[in-house]
């Protein structure tokens, strides 16, 4: 099976389309790992930045005192402002920062590295985007749910844990979507603090083989692919909680 | 007579006041239901009807006046809401069930998540009460499935599971198709022959003539008069209940 | 290194970066109006009734709004020509020209949605209306439907607007001299580890001072238009 692939792909080399990762081992080991480190940032961060989001929305939905005021400033400002200008803000002014440990041979390497700063910009990022979706969400329950609850002796904090949350998740779907595309896009910008996700290693490699133009469309297929695969799980997780008889959603 | 009784009252409002904003809703509402009794609050539309049942489960804070339930005070504002609930049921006119939940999860959630009652117990009492509405088959329906009819005889057994001392109903068929009113009608009947205090505003004066033990009419934010049905519906005193009545009966 | 001096290190930069911030702000420009413009008659094509328009419109929309704004900056920086021959002369396409074109692909195609739904969020019984009173189809959308659909649109425009200006420093990763590239320049050139936070965090402001008006703005309109 591997060895059809690789024919074909050497007949398509012959006929000027250089597909080396399906030839090369070597390209093809860069390109999976590559792959593998983009899934690895888009979990991680889907993870993260929902947590952050849930976290918000649940602040902006229970005060309005300076819990609230901190939520909706960190918001206006990670969504005013540049993803890549916050990721070197992560990486390179506050790594600065931060202690330095030192690898097997004495050698100074930082604590924190670029995978793990690029998880950090990227959910804080989403994050803030998640809290939007969410609070508007939550804003689209009517006050009689949270009134209904309250009347059956829920205290607030309750009543938002166990119906007003529940139904806003809801309400929040379709933009939770359109949030994790934007996420899974904008992994592609820890390329620039040295991540070896996709881009960067089919950057190494076009480099190296000077296949670019085969590496960029391959590229390409493959985030329409992510994209494609985070609507669809977004849409089961919405159909396995629609509301019976309810029509909407 | 009244005074005779009112030590007795299991449910007592004394000189209450409310306004929103400038806009004085209650003017001093003086009203006392016994235990046992059925009273019927009934009067025109934007007299504070609902209001008055919101003050006495605590939803609406009142701006004057003392509410007091057996021996908790409810203007009081340290009162222990979840006590205060746990003694007060309330049924709404838009039902206000909870529509990611099931039937029997809507009667049986508080009692176990607000009470912490034994899961086991209260799903037997939920069941139990559901079976009395003759809706056992829909126990595991959603209440988006279900006729407005079944929906609002849920949300009665919703309130009759928390055990409470005294059930308010706000126009419970006021959102009902014509030929729903009935079932549920007789549902909050057997509620109150069962021996439950009951407090209703309703617009249907037959029923508040047949079930109640006692009417109340309000205009304007205060109780302009209160009698046995029977007297009351053949021979109102104040001109504002006879207009009242004329027009409506 | 005390903190005055830091203060007076980044007021020494601040007009270098200024003048990168100059560029971001002209690739945003130039990238808004291309994107706009292409981005109409992808939004009308992909409401057509011509099947083949439909689908390439539909197509190109989802191609260019799915993928990420990096990779087709790549593609307009490595597979577009380095210079062009006009009638002649040879003219070189400098990289934040390229660039602005990389930008322009997402905004259309994210502007080709905006358009589509504006238009999809005109009630069906307008259009009817117009066919019962003898108008054609395309009279019926630029007379009637396009013009309410313009405050529909503003709010999501000045959105995009907001993305794409928060978008253009990637540019600097293809070795365009905006006020990132020239703020890592400063830093580099300084060399010393407390000017790090600082001239990071004064960029941060810059973008901020930018963009958050046009989000505040577009916000408010949105709700202006919603209860209207
Ligand atoms: N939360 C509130 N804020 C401001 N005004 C309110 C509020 N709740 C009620 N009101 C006003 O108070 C008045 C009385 O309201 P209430 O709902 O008690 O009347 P009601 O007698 O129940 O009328 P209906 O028969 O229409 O239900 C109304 O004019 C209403 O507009
Ligand atoms: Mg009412």
């Amino acid at each position: 099976m591997l060895e059809l692939f690789r024919q074909f792909a050497l007949e398509l080399k012959a006929s000027g389309i250089n597909l080396t990762i399906l030839y090369d081992a070597f390209d093809f080991e860069r390109f999976v790992s590559g792959l593998a480190t983009t899934c690895a940032l888009v979990v991680l961060c889907t993870f993260f930045s929902i947590l952050i989001g849930a976290a918000g929305a649940t602040v902006l939905g229970l005060s309005r005192g300076p819990a609230a005021m901190l939520v909706c400033a960190y918001v206006a400002l990670i969504r005013n402002t540049p993803l890549l200008v916050q990721m070197y803000f992560f990486y390179f002014a506050v790594g600065s920062l931060m202690p330095v440990g030192q690898n097997a041979i004495g050698l100074p390497v930082p604590m924190i590295g670029n995978f793990t700063w690029a998880v950090i910009a990227l959910s804080l990022y989403a994050g803030a985007f998640n809290v939007e979706t969410f609070r508007s969400g939550i804003g689209a329950v009517h006050g009689s749910y949270e009134e209904a609850a309250l009347a059956l002796g829920y205290s607030r904090f309750k009543a938002f844990r166990y119906v007003v949350a529940p139904l806003g998740l809801r309400f929040s779907f379709a933009s939770l979507a359109n949030n994790l595309v934007d996420l899974t896009k904008a992994t592609t910008v820890a390329y620039a603090i040295g991540v070896a996700e996709l881009l960067y290693v089919s950057n190494q490699i076009w480099s190296d083989s000077l296949n670019t133009f085969e590496m960029m469309n391959v590229m390409l297929a493959i985030y329409l692919l992510l994209t494609g695969i985070v609507v669809w799980i977004i849409g089961r997780a919405q159909r396995a909680m629609r509301l019976p008889g309810f029509g909407v959603n | 007579m009244r005074t005779e009784i009112e030590g007795r009252d299991l449910v007592s409002l004394k000189g209450v006041h409310k306004a929103f904003g400038s806009f004085e809703v209650l003017r001093g509402v003086e009203l006392g239901v016994a235990k046992g009794e059925v009273a019927a609050i009934i009067g025109p539309s934007g007299s504070g009807k609902s209001t008055i049942l919101r003050t006495i489960n605590g939803l609406t804070p009142v701006d004057h006046g003392v509410i007091q339930l057996g021996d908790i005070t409810v203007t009081d504002p340290k009162v222990d809401k979840v006590a205060l609930r746990h003694r007060v049921g309330m049924v709404f006119q838009q039902y206000n069930l909870f529509p990611h939940k099931t039937v029997l999860e809507n009667v049986a959630m508080a009692p176990i998540q607000v009470l912490k009652e034994p899961r086991k117990d209260v799903e037997e009492r939920a069941r139990n009460l559901l079976a009395g509405m003759r809706l056992t088959e829909k126990a595991l329906a959603y209440p988006g499935e279900l006729s407005g009819g079944q929906q609002q005889r849920v949300a009665i057994a919703r309130a009759l599971c928390m055990q409470p001392e005294v059930i308010l109903f706000d126009e419970v068929t006021a959102a009902l198709d014509p030929e729903m009113v009935k079932e549920v009608l007789s549902a909050v009947r057997k509620v109150a022959e069962d021996g439950m205090t009951c407090i209703l505003v309703t617009h249907e004066m037959r029923f508040a003539r047949e079930a109640a033990n006692r009417v109340f009419f309000t205009d304007k934010g205060v109780i302009v008069e209160q009698g046995e049905p029977k007297a009351f519906f053949a021979n109102p005193q104040d001109p504002r209940t006879k207009e009242f009545l004329d027009k409506v009966l | 290194m005390s903190e005055t001096s830091i203060f007076a290190d980044v007021l020494r930069w601040l007009p270098f970066v200024l003048w990168g911030f100059g560029l971001n702000v002209l690739m945003s420009v130039l990238a808004i109006v291309l994107g706009t413009g292409a981005g109409v008659f992808l939004g009308l094509g992909q409401t057509s009734h011509i099947r083949l328009v439909g689908g390439v419109s539909r197509l190109a929309t989802q191609l260019f709004r799915n993928a990420p704004w990096l990779v087709l900056l790549f593609y307009c920086i490595f597979l577009m020509p380095y210079s062009i021959v006009i009638s002649g002369a040879t003219y070189n396409v400098p990289s934040w020209l390229r660039a602005t074109l990389g930008f322009s692909l997402p905004v259309a195609a994210n502007f080709s949605e905006i358009v589509r739904g504006a238009i999809g969020s005109i009630p069906k019984g307008q259009w009817e209306a117009a066919e019962a009173l003898g108008y054609s189809r395309s009279v019926t959308l630029f007379r009637i439907i396009l013009p309410q659909c313009i405050t529909r649109m503003l709010p999501p425009w000045m959105n995009l607007y907001a993305l794409l200006i928060t978008a253009t420093p990637l540019a600097s990763i293809v070795g365009v001299e905006e006020a990132l590239a020239r703020t890592q320049a400063a830093v580099q050139s300084e060399a010393q580890a407390s000017f790090l936070i600082p001239m990071y965090a004064t960029l941060l402001v810059m973008f901020f001072l930018y963009t958050y008006p046009i989000s505040r703005i577009s916000n408010a309109l949105e709700r202006r238009f919603r209860t209207v």
